[in-house]
């Protein structure tokens, strides 16, 4: 839980504000925006996303270097994409 | 791969080390502590001390908000955990921290119900699902999570959700610092501030430990080549007889934090008086509880809690690995008793802790090992 997640935002909740779908590793789930509210992200943009919430916006040069980091510790960097895989933010 | 390689050119790292060395004055010795458990990790994945003179040392810090929960905490949530209306939920790095009587792991296969979640959001949809139980999230972690668990309690009362609740264990980072800086037993140099806390709370926090303290601190990235940077940033302030606080990750930490996170926060939770964490004892202010506005999901008031404290088991040196005193290696169950598979201490289980991050990248020892060295190109 300690990971900051690269995700690149794909669609906003059409009907939450606060909800957007990202795309982590091909993984497609929703996450919470709430805490950019000053400065909403939007598609296409990257976020650095820590236990279902974007913590803060990134460049895509940021978030090559973050997923590369991530994929080269292993386990935590997996068990962190399973359990975003079985995550129930809705 | 292009983007990769900005942060992690060798050339660029081996410049780098010869800029921090030519900073060294003869015959002192330097002891920068890098705060977060995430740059521990990338300093061994990088074997990033190879390129360090020996005149510095790099020593962990406190900043593994799994590693600082003391075992009574543990003992607390599972006898909140075994009522038989509670569903528990936890994130994942919490679950085999062992407790006086084992884990949340070891409870769960007794039958008490406690599931992994990844966000604090998906108890409130546990919360939903069963309106006849009582979902108590177990809130751990610095100012990097707390956000997310005050978002989700202002979700909670926004739905009108009766069932849902917090067992608050979050920490904050300052009071843990000071606490360091107190103590006698180490004299540090500097600091290597943490990345993602810091997009949370911003620089000024820190602002105390260059005025007051006269120590230099640089928020720094997770790349090799941030800690690099941010090394050489500190030597450079040292070489110069400056304090200051410095931002070198500021393509992610803005200089004044999240305004809406510290507001969520502070709508939701308020500082307790003091707060026990493992190896460190006591120290106030230091951590968050449930604001009274919010005590229907205080899980410490709708339930009984024991808080019983449960000293840390003889042969654990994991308070002083997290106060910087000892490195891994000088544990005497490092390795042996203690491993990732049967961890007896929590910075063993964490993989933000310095014993996992030093077990798993080999350095079982003092000596500097120059295979380790992995930073560069890649084939």
């Amino acid at each position: 839980m300690c990971l900051g997640i690269p995700g690149e935002i794909v669609e906003l909740h059409p009907e939450q504000p606060d909800l957007a779908k990202v795309n982590v590793s091909g993984v497609r789930r929703l996450i919470n925006i709430g805490l950019l509210s000053d400065d909403p992200p939007k598609p296409g943009e990257w976020v650095l996303i820590h236990v279902g919430f974007a913590l803060s916006k990134i460049d895509e040069a940021e978030a090559a270097a973050a997923m590369e980091f991530l994929e080269g510790i292993g386990q935590a960097y997996e068990d962190e994409i399973a359990a975003l895989r079985d995550s129930l933010i809705e | 791969m292009r983007f990769v390689d900005e942060f992690r050119d060798a050339d660029k790292a081996h410049a780098l080390a010869a800029k921090i060395a030519a900073l060294c004055e003869p015959g002192r010795q330097y002891k920068l502590m890098e705060v977060c458990g995430g740059h521990t990790h990338t300093i061994y994945k990088h074997g990033l001390e190879d390129y360090l003179p020996e005149s510095i040392t790099l020593v962990h810090g406190p900043g593994c908000p799994v590693c600082v929960i003391p075992m009574g905490r543990v003992d607390d949530a599972i006898h909140l955990a075994s009522r038989p209306e509670v569903i528990m939920t936890s994130f994942g790095d919490m679950m085999r921290v062992p407790g006086s009587n084992g884990s949340f792991f070891d409870a769960k296969a007794n039958g008490t119900d406690i599931r992994m979640v990844y966000s604090p959001l998906d108890s409130l949809k546990i919360a939903r699902q069963n309106p006849d139980r009582q979902v108590v999230f177990m809130a751990i972690g610095f100012e990097t999570t707390a956000p997310s668990t005050a978002m989700t309690m202002l979700r909670a009362a926004a739905e009108g959700l009766t069932n849902f609740s917090v067992f608050c264990n979050h920490v904050t980072i300052i009071p843990a610092i000071k606490a360091i800086l107190d103590s006698p037993d180490l004299r540090l140099d500097g600091f290597i501030g943490p990345g993602h806390v810091s997009t949370i709370i911003g620089c000024r926090p820190y602002e105390f430990i260059a005025r007051d303290y006269g120590k230099p601190v640089v928020v720094a990235g997770f790349e090799p080549l941030d800690i690099l940077q941010s090394i050489y940033m500190l030597m450079l302030q040292l070489s110069q007889g400056r304090s200051e606080v410095e931002n070198q990750y500021s393509r992610v930490v803005p200089w004044d934090g999240n305004l809406v996170a510290l507001k969520a926060i502070g709508q939701t939770m308020e500082l307790r008086p003091y707060f026990e964490w493992r190896g460190l004892g006591f120290i106030s202010h230091s951590a968050l509880k449930v604001r009274e506005t919010y005590a229907a999901m205080d899980a410490e008031l709708l339930f009984e809690v024991p808080g019983v404290r449960v000293a840390d088991p003889k042969a654990c040196q994991c308070g002083e690995v997290l106060k910087g005193v000892l490195k891994p290696w000088e544990c005497k169950v490092f390795g042996t008793a203690c491993t990732p598979e049967t961890p007896i201490g929590t910075c063993m289980v964490s993989p933000e802790g310095a014993c996992a991050a030093y077990y798993n990248y080999g350095r079982m020892h003092r000596s500097r090992v120059p295979e380790v060295v992995q930073l560069g190109r890649r084939p």
